[in-house]
């Protein structure tokens, strides 16, 4: 058999199925609070900085990391419920949750202990916001072509060059870095990338605004002009990388955030349809709730295969490649489904609509390149398959 | 889905007897005899017949990954219909008899009567392997109140039609035939919820035969030399063949699903209904897709007869017809989420788990 795909049945634990209330209770409150508007434009950072300290003091941040770090020690699937129940509700999670899914992670297994001690509680707490430094400007699917260099210097290393596209730096205290440190080899052109723990602080290191399309600041350049890092922040071995890209890290493609970022203009359709949307509209919605019901099964199925200690590799590529190719052919279909004639009243169902495809039409690109580009994870599909 | 020793034997006995040369010769109406005793005497074909009516008892979700293994050998036999028409009969604590059988009612709107002396009136149609069977169980109704009644093929009107994969797709006429048993259908059972367990059970074949495509399509890819190399070298062949992937892997998923919703809460259920439309719906487009794409890697040598490629793909384009189509599915599902409204389809989706 060419590849036995495996998707454990979703059974998730009582604890489980308690905190999804607890959470969902949680963001009501908030919601009514003001804290957030689930259906507004995106909050200021300032906001989300407030939010992450709640999720924070909640528990919710770090969930499956040992005690001792500030973590909670809970399960993978519980940690899954709390951010599909977030990314459902359009929670402002941007201050935390890149070093919640990937960065924490990584100083965790890699990182040195004084770093793990100072920084992971940081994180767990909603204090620290990060960012992650991989792009560069010939180096973006081709991950491993990286050349901002880091050389040795006395009790650390001097970076300079530069990364792009680096959501989020701008607000962010803390990177995490790929650099280069050595040469790739002629057996291994993966060789000679180092990462490192970079404070967006350290003088020399200047960070510069790259508005979308949407008119937002997201992406930044960020430059390195000699900029000192100390031995204390290298993190992992030298030169080997490739190695640390490790399969946990991989499976973060399979996450909520990976199908449920364009779900507005499906539930504010449902809204514009009423009880009884008559037998076209009704065929249309089903079809795409047939969809993101079975994503939703396939990403929660991974995050159960992953508590019970299997390594569902291909399995995360392909509910990337699948969620990520639904939510951005989403907004499209959505529209073509129901008459907009662009006369709605204000605060209206009708402008609620117009307001989530505007919101997710402009959004809809980037959906298939950020974090491993459609081509790529059909790369990643193809290898799991034996064709490469 | 289970990893078992039931899954384990029934791959083995298709493996050993149900060879590509043996499909052909069942769409030339050559009865795969020998497949099929196998199958009996180990006890797969009541699967879901409990021991005490004379069946092999075991677990609801044991007999959709029979049919998981099934599909994937395009087995031309009524094992889904058999397990169906077994688990039909239990439900009115009727024994099941031995040989295939089939079911009627396949549609929601089944007519099919019974008098006080188990006399049936009606006509079913599109009743897969009606011809082949040697029994029917049908599920009729007596003063509006559904029965189950055990009914022998031989003496039955049967206008014999054919599905688009080739096999049995009959029209029954049962007037005057009298029923060997019967028993009232419990609470819940109709037409509907026996149209439901249907639709679940062709998702698990459609899984089956989209797994097996894959497999054909990697393999063929591999194989096949142009322009002096793999097809599976070129990049364009690669991106086919991981959306082929894709669709594989949301089919079964989405087939499990409805096989876990049905087994744990009954086709009746409200949760039965969200699950099997949902895997009607997205297992009838993976079909719909994966079998274009088997097609395009296999070129024309895929639309031979010759080739085995179509005993999958034919019977993809079939069942996603059967019990249902995506379209029907959808807006059964899209009219429940409606009715539930827009702050409800988060919690609708998420419900149970």
């Amino acid at each position: 058999m060419a590849y036995n795909f495996h998707f454990d049945p979703v059974d998730l634990p009582p604890e489980a199925k308690e905190l999804r209330e607890e959470v969902r209770a949680f963001l009501r409150r908030e919601i009514e609070a003001g804290t957030f508007t689930p259906d507004s434009e995106r909050a200021p950072f300032s906001v989300a900085k407030a939010f992450a300290r709640k999720v924070g003091a909640q528990g919710w941040i770090g969930m499956t990391w040992p005690k001792q770090y500030g973590g909670h020690e809970r399960s993978h699937l519980e940690r899954y419920v709390v951010i599909e129940e977030m990314l459902a509700h359009r929670a402002p999670t941007r201050a935390y949750s890149t070093a919640d899914r990937q960065s924490g992670p990584v100083i965790l297994r890699y990182g040195q202990q004084e770093v793990k001690d100072k920084i992971l509680p940081r994180i767990a707490s909603g204090e620290l916001c990060f960012c992650i430094g991989l792009s560069e400007p010939n180096s973006g699917s081709d991950v491993f072509a990286a050349s901002t260099r880091a050389t040795k210097t006395e009790g650390g290393w001097l970076v300079n060059g530069r990364k792009i596209w680096t959501s989020n730096a701008h607000n962010s205290d803390y990177m995490i870095a790929l650099l280069r440190t050595s040469p790739p080899t002629k057996e291994n052109r993966r060789h000679g990338l180092t990462q490192f723990l970079i404070a967006l602080k350290s003088p020399g290191l200047t960070t510069r605004p790259i508005v979308n399309l949407t008119g937002g600041h997201d992406f930044n350049e960020v430059v390195f002009d000699d900029v000192f890092v100390p031995d204390l922040h290298l993190i992992g071995e030298v030169d080997m990388a490739w190695k640390q890209a490790t399969d946990e890290l991989a499976y973060e493609r399979s996450g909520p955030d990976r199908w449920l970022e364009t779900i507005t203009a499906l539930t504010e359709l449902v809204r514009v349809a009423g009880p009884q949307p008559g037998e076209k509209l009704a065929e249309g919605i089903g079809r795409e709730v047939a969809h993101l019901a079975t994503l939703r099964r396939m990403s929660a199925s991974v995050a159960g295969m992953l508590q019970a200690g299997k390594t569902p590799g291909v399995e995360a590529a392909v509910v990337k490649d699948l969620g990520t190719n639904w939510e951005q052919a989403l907004p499209n279909k959505v529209r073509l489904m129901a008459p907009v004639r662009g006369d709605s009243d204000p605060d209206s169902n009708d402008d609620r609509f117009e307001q989530a495809l505007r919101q997710t039409t402009l959004i809809a690109p980037k959906l298939t390149i950020q974090g491993g580009t459609r081509e790529v994870l059909r790369g990643i599909i193809a290898r799991g398959l034996g064709l490469r | 889905m289970s990893d078992n020793i039931i899954v384990d034997t029934v791959t083995r006995i298709f493996g050993d007897l149900c060879e590509p040369q043996t499909v052909n010769a069942a769409e030339e109406g050559r009865w795969p005899e020998e497949l099929w005793n196998a199958l009996e005497e180990s006890g797969l074909t009541l699967t879901w017949v409990p021991d005490t009516l004379g069946g092999a008892g075991a677990e609801m979700i044991d007999g959709f990954a029979v049919l998981r293994v099934a599909g994937r050998f395009a087995a031309p036999v009524p094992l889904a219909e058999t397990l169906m028409a077994g688990w039909l009969l239990s439900q009115a604590g009727i024994s099941a008899p031995a040989g295939p059988m089939t079911v009627a009612p396949v549609h929601e709107d089944g007519n099919i009567t019974i008098d006080a002396n188990g006399k049936l009136r009606g006509r079913a149609r599109h009743i897969p392997f009606a011809r082949t069977a040697r029994h029917i169980a049908a599920l009729a109704k007596r003063d509006g109140a559904p029965v189950v009644a055990l009914v022998a093929v031989e003496g039955l009107g049967i206008r014999e039609g054919i599905s688009l994969a080739g096999e049995p797709q009959d029209t029954v006429t049962f007037d005057g035939a009298t029923a060997i048993g019967t028993g009232a259908a419990p609470a819940g059972l109709d037409p509907v919820a026996l149209a439901r367990l249907g639709a679940a059970m062709r998702t698990q074949q459609m899984a089956g035969a989209l797994e097996h495509i894959l497999d054909q399509s990697v393999q063929w890819s591999l194989d096949r030399v142009q322009f002096g190399r793999p097809i599976a070298k070129f990049q364009a062949v690669q991106h086919n063949l991981a959306t082929l992937a894709g669709e594989v892997a949301a089919a079964g998923a989405a087939a499990d699903g409805a096989a876990e919703a049905i087994a744990s809460e009954g086709p009746a259920s409200e949760r039965a209904l969200l699950e099997v439309a949902v895997a009607k719906v997205r297992v009838g487009e993976a079909a719909g897709n994966g079998a274009a794409i088997a097609h395009q890697v296999h070129g024309a040598m895929g639309f031979t007869y010759e080739h085995s490629l179509h005993h999958a793909t034919r019977r993809l384009w079939a069942w996603r017809e059967e019990f249902g189509n995506e379209t029907l599915w959808a807006g059964r599902l899209g009219q429940m989420i409606a009715e539930h409204g827009a702050d409800d389809l988060w919690p609708f989706i998420t419900q149970g788990t």
